[in-house]
């Protein structure tokens, strides 16, 4: 893929990030930015790589190392945003 | 590897990504969020998937590093209390910019010998990822009350931080140089380092309350390091989340700076600047008007509107749950129970949402500064729970104020104000606050949550 291509793609990507978010009510706030820290945890597929073809042992432990971080971001992640996005209660599921 | 098997995979990146585009959107708008963040799970597990497919030679390390990550994972997020979610927050985010920046290490590591801007990809994983690594351990350090949430200065530090930069810069340039001569690997260490020092020195002179803009901007960060990691493997699904996350970081950045009226520069370098103009500021002249709680119970007693103020001493006092309490004797008491939430009211965006949500205050009952300033005036009673700054009325009134300009919720103008405080010290940014010796205020001193019991001890009573 050629590097030209790799940073458009890029560029589209960050306006695409300021369009989406633009109009976000500040209730969501705390969950969006733990929800988006979990998305940051994609670096976890550049852990795999590190991790699973590392050239020699040093390789291996520090692609270990990051790839144990990113999994613990990625699923605390995703589990503590659940968590709070399951309290936010409204008026008709309060009654359900 | 066959060519289907390599445009599975490809397409397994692209349905990921829109997994995320739609996650993102989704988390924006109340009544979908919950499903949004599901989605964007999956679109991480199909990313997971297909790295799997073409990452491996050995699968017994990173199936044992993913089962010890996620081990961790859950039992963080199955045991942490939502009063320690900002510090939880933190610390994820954290170990995110970590992984990117061992990402960056194994490559160098592993094949010094790339092209110039795989090089330089790396040289940004290394730093964006180390700082937002050492920046959210301090940023950890103060939510958790490990460390002082007081700024902390030193002499000459911005010209400090100016020198690590240009360090980085020039050991950048030595490295990209001939990145695989025996001294660059030494250098590429030394920028492991500087990168994490840089970060230490960017948190420590922020304070308390300021806080929410910080962790909003390592946020950011730490989505453009994975970013940055996605140049190095070249591969776009690491490139789109990243940019979503760096730029939604950003907004979120924006949006607390402006709800603070300050710049984003101001925030990170100018707690000096604020804490010495307080000196200048005029005295408050006056005294503040205690009140039991007997005769605060006659005040909400007959009050027919009323609006809760929640700060971070609701936080503090692990409040909320007694504040609901409160608000829902005073509906069926029959009157109207709003909580109106400053955008910047705790220690990370959106904080006191989530502690009311925690203690079951309805979302509908949630309001935000700019619809419950208007309908001020005709409000009967205003509680304030151990919030000052953010509803310091000389942010409107007295031009020589550090906060002067601030947007602040109107408390003063409710035709009572009860205010729910320690003590009369001032608040995070010094400033005093000339809301406490109103004519309409009344100081309930004491802890929040049990001032708030004997309050609710007192309708039970009757």
């Amino acid at each position: 893929m050629s590097i030209g291509l790799l940073i458009f793609v890029f560029i589209l990507a960050i306006f695409l990030g300021v369009e989406l978010i633009t109009k976000v009510p500040s209730q969501l706030h705390t969950p969006l930015m733990s929800g988006t820290n979990a998305i940051s945890g994609i670096t976890i597929v550049g852990a795999l790589t590190a991790a699973g073809t590392g050239a020699d042992t040093v390789a291996s432990i520090v692609g270990t190392i990051a790839l144990i971080l990113a999994t613990i971001n990625v699923v605390g992640g995703y589990l503590v945003t659940n968590r709070m996005l399951a309290m936010f209660k409204r008026k008709d599921e309060e009654q359900k | 590897m066959t060519d289907t098997l390599a445009i599975l995979i490809d397409l397994g990146y692209i349905v990921a990504s829109i997994l995320f585009i739609i996650g993102i959107k989704m988390l924006g708008r109340p009544e979908r969020a919950r499903r949004g963040n599901m989605i964007s799970a999956l679109g991480m597990l199909l990313a997971v998937v297909s790295a799997l497919f073409e990452c491996c030679l050995s699968f017994s390390l990173v199936i044992s590093g993913m089962v010890v990550g996620a081990f961790i994972g859950v039992i963080a997020a199955r045991t942490v209390k939502m009063t320690s979610m900002p510090q939880m927050v933190a610390i994820l985010n954290g170990f995110g910019g970590l992984a990117s920046l061992l990402v960056g290490w194994e490559n160098y590591h592993s094949s010094p010998e790339s092209n110039l801007f795989i090089t330089i990809a790396v040289l940004l994983a290394v730093l964006i990822g180390g700082v937002a690594f050492s920046g959210s351990v301090i940023a950890y350090g103060k939510l958790s009350g490990r460390l002082s949430t007081k700024p902390i200065f030193f002499y000459s530090q911005q010209i400090v931080n100016g020198t690590i930069i240009v360090a980085i810069f020039l050991c950048g340039a030595i490295l990209a140089y001939d990145p695989a001569a025996s001294f660059s690997y030494v250098i590429f260490i030394v920028i492991i380092g500087l990168a994490l020092v840089l970060g230490v020195l960017g948190v420590i002179p922020v304070g308390g309350a300021d806080m929410p803009v910080v962790i909003a901007l390592l946020n950011s960060y730490s989505g453009l390091a994975a970013s940055a990691a996605g140049f190095i493997i070249l591969n776009n699904v690491l490139i789109v989340a990243g940019a979503l996350v760096g730029a939604s970081g950003l907004i979120l950045t924006g949006i607390m700076c402006k709800a603070m009226n300050r710049s984003l520069a101001n925030v990170l370098f100018g707690g000096l600047q604020a804490a010495v103009s307080k000196e200048g500021a005029g005295e408050v002249q006056g005294e503040p008007h205690p009140i039991t709680p007997e005769d605060a119970y006659y005040v909400l007693e007959a009050a027919r509107s009323v609006v809760f103020v929640p700060g971070y001493g609701m936080a503090v006092a692990q409040a909320q749950h007694a504040v609901r309490e409160l608000g829902d004797i005073l509906e069926g008491n029959g009157a109207e129970v709003l909580y109106a939430i400053h955008p910047v009211a705790g220690r990370m965006p959106g904080h006191m949402n989530v502690l009311l949500a925690e203690a079951n205050v309805l979302y509908e009952q949630l309001a935000e500064m700019d619809h419950v300033n208007p309908r001020m005036e005709s409000i009967d009673v205003c509680v304030v729970i151990g919030a000052n700054d953010v509803v310091n009325p000389a942010a409107r009134e007295t031009a020589s104020s550090p906060i002067y300009g601030m947007p602040v919720i109107n408390a003063d103008k409710a035709k009572t104000v009860i205010v729910l405080k320690r003590t009369m010290a001032a608040g995070f940014a010094g400033v005093d606050n000339p809301l406490f010796i109103k004519e309409n205020a009344r100081m309930l001193f004491g802890d929040a949550k049990a001032s708030l019991q004997k309050l609710i001890g007192e309708f039970k009573e009757s």
